[in-house]
């Protein structure tokens, strides 16, 4: 019936051709399934795939050698002093990191009350872990508590000064204390901020656009150091004699007002990418705006910016180092602090502690990337032809 | 231009016309697309718009309800005249309901929260009842076994039906199609059309903007042709299709009745 002499193989050319079975499909030939195969394509396809392939690994034997022979091999696990440490040809000096680990952790924090800021870590985890999981139940009440409820019993413990604690300035804080308050309030005020001002930046309103496209390139044309020296010592100027603000605080807001206008140019991005028949098709129903923004493009736009918005916290975890520029100590500016320690000097103590300090660094930023991918993968499910 | 005397062959005779449009001009920057468009709609009535590309089809019913704004002249919808008070635009637009040539569901949500949304958040509907009368819309267009699917997940002629009865949801006075089989593989047409006209035998007010001219012959009350931002003929389908009067209609019909 169907008259293919064009596809007809050549013996029966010229007569009409109708499959009567049709054929079976074959397994892959070998050599492109299996771990043999994956090989093959992926690391040795070509010559020069081959030889890439082993220069790579040569370099990360190397890599990984070097640092497991300084921080296994050679390295000094017990010693009370810094005098094993100061041997020829010692590695790692361990000991120097556990006899300063409450430093790396708190700061100066009185040991006395270091329970409080324990109390907040638990806190922040036992929050964060059921909240991070997409199949744990109360998700509203879960967020509430960890986005309002820790940040006041946080504040009211780690400073004191009410119930009976003790008063802690925050100058005492430091250590990985102050990395983390900054880094999680940098990302969790930041992101209303942003989102509102992304927004703003698409308004129909003249003002609210201008004022949002001010602030955004305001903030985007400042160095971050540049801001923190500004809250700390230009703040004063503006603020009514005898008034005061934490430099803690100071630190914490410059570094939520600086993020906020590039997690807004985040959020313009996904905004711009969402088509105009989801707007219409949400005005069509009668939808207000606030409805249509919250219920339908919001999240659709940020689902498509979860990468960048990721790689923004994690920029704005690391950056959270530069507040040892106005005497807050973090995590890394205790390292700073602690390393020259005449009782531990030796050859090997400040590559210790800066290795402790990017190991730290690494699982958290690596750990907030490995999500973010798990999310992106989870709200993929079903989306879009 | 506009034939009064069409509107009488309506079925419903009621006083309050369901649209009311009288003398719209709009313009976009220097582009004239709409000029003095007069146009009036009956209850029960069903109107096929048809007219070439650019021709100011969409831009007229999505003036109906307030997607694009018009800059002279009126539009009534059911007894209620569009201005730019807010409130009584998001009233008329949960009054007349509206079918996309692309559909626009919400990828995010599934079928039946597609279905659901507005009538939880306009109409206030607690979420079981939103729910039962989601589904009874879903049933009605024959695919209620797809709800918790995801709008990726369905066919273009399915995705088109729920995005029909996502607007039948809300219980509508009035519905608007712009080019609702247009973006469909020709197998889903029918399924659509089908729909379509279901809704119409059971006396729904419709305006189609479409070029299924085998549909405006079976549902039609009348048929408006236009192009260059103007109605320039309008007549009830028998008329309109065996004795067009105007040498654009000629040319385009024969265009697209081959
Ligand atoms: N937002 C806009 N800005 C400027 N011009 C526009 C805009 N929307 C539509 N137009 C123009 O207005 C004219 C009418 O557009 P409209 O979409 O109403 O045509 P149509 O009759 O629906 O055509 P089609 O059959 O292609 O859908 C077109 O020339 C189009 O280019
Ligand atoms: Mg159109």
């Amino acid at each position: 019936m169907v008259q293919t002499p064009t596809l007809a193989s050549p013996t029966v050319a010229g007569k009409a051709f109708v499959r009567r079975q049709l054929a079976a499909s074959l397994p892959p030939p070998l050599a492109t399934a299996g771990i043999l195969g994956w090989l093959r394509k992926n690391l040795f396809g070509s010559l020069s795939d081959a030889i890439l392939t082993v220069v790579g690994l040569a370099i990360i034997v190397y890599v990984v050698w070097t640092v497991a022979d300084f921080a296994i091999v050679r390295a000094v696990t017990t010693a009370t002093t810094g005098e094993a440490c100061r041997k020829p040809g010692a590695g790692a000096c361990w000991p120097y990191v556990t006899s300063f680990w409450r430093l790396f952790a708190y700061g100066y924090y009185p040991p006395a009350e270091q329970w409080r800021p324990n109390v907040v870590f638990a806190l922040f985890a036992l929050l964060l872990i059921p909240l991070a999981i997409p199949a744990a139940p109360l998700k509203r009440t879960n967020a509430v508590l960890f986005l309002i409820g820790l940040p006041i019993v946080a504040a009211i413990l780690l400073s004191g000064g009410v119930f009976g604690l003790a008063s802690v300035e925050t100058r005492l804080w430091g250590g990985f204390l102050v990395t983390l308050i900054i880094a999680v309030t940098g990302i969790v005020a930041s992101f209303p901020l942003g989102l509102l001002l992304a927004l703003g930046r698409r308004s129909n309103m003249p003002a609210i656009r201008f004022l949002s496209v001010m602030y955004i390139e305001f903030w985007r044309g400042v160095p971050l150091i540049t801001v923190l020296f500004l809250a700390s010592n230009m703040l004063p100027l503006f603020l009514p004699v005898g008034w005061n603000v934490d430099q803690l605080v100071r630190a914490l807001v410059g570094v939520t007002l600086f993020t906020a206008a590039y997690i807004a140019e985040i959020i313009r991005g996904g905004l711009q990418a969402i088509p105009r028949g989801q707007y219409e098709g949400a005005m069509a129903l009668g939808l207000g705006y606030w409805q249509m923004m919250v219920l339908i493009v919001l999240p659709q736009a940020i689902k498509i910016v979860i990468p960048n918005l990721v790689s923004s916290f994690i920029s704005l975890f690391k950056d959270t180092t530069l507040v040892q520029i106005v005497s807050i100590y973090d995590l890394l500016g205790t390292i700073q602090q602690s390393r020259n320690d005449p009782a531990w000097t030796a050859p090997t103590t400040s590559s210790t502690g800066y290795l402790v300090a990017a190991l730290i660094f690494w699982t958290c930023c690596f750990g907030m990337s490995r999500y973010s991918q798990f999310i992106e993968r989870r709200l993929h499910t079903g989306h879009r032809r | 231009m506009a034939d009064t005397a069409l509107a009488s062959t309506a079925s419903a005779a009621n006083a309050v016309p369901a649209v009311q449009i009288v003398g719209v001009n709009k313009w976009y920057g220097d582009f004239h697309v709409l000029k003095e468009i007069d146009l009036e709609v009956a209850k029960g009535e069903r109107i096929v718009i048809c007219g070439p590309s650019g021709s100011g089809k969409s831009t007229m019913i999505r003036c109906i309800n307030r997607l694009e704004n018009h800059q002279a002249g009126r539009i009534v919808v059911d007894g209620t005249e569009l201005t730019n008070d807010l409130k009584r635009i998001d009233e008329i637009r949960s009054e007349v309901g509206m079918v996309f040539q692309h559909f626009n569901l919400f990828p995010h949500l599934t079928i039946l929260q597609n279905c659901t949304l507005a009538l939880i958040w306009v109409k206030k509907l607690p979420k079981k009842d939103a729910e039962e009368v989601a589904m009874q819309y879903l049933k009605k267009v024959r695919i209620p076994e797809q709800a918790n699917k995801f709008p990726g997940q369905l066919s273009g002629g399915q995705q088109q039906r729920v995005a029909i009865a996502r607007a039948l949801c809300m219980n509508p006075k009035i519905m608007l199609f712009d080019e609702p089989t247009s973006a469909l593989d020709p197998e889903m047409v029918k399924e659509v059309l089908d729909v379509m006209i279901g809704l119409a035998e059971s006396g729904m007010t419709m305006l189609c903007v479409t070029h299924e001219m085998g549909f405006a012959r079976q549902v039609a009350n009348r048929v408006i042709f236009m192009d260059a931002g103007q109605i320039i003929e309008q007549n009830e389908p028998v008329a309109f299709f065996s004795n067009p009067q105007h040498e654009r209609t000629k040319l385009f019909l024969s265009q697209i009745l081959h």
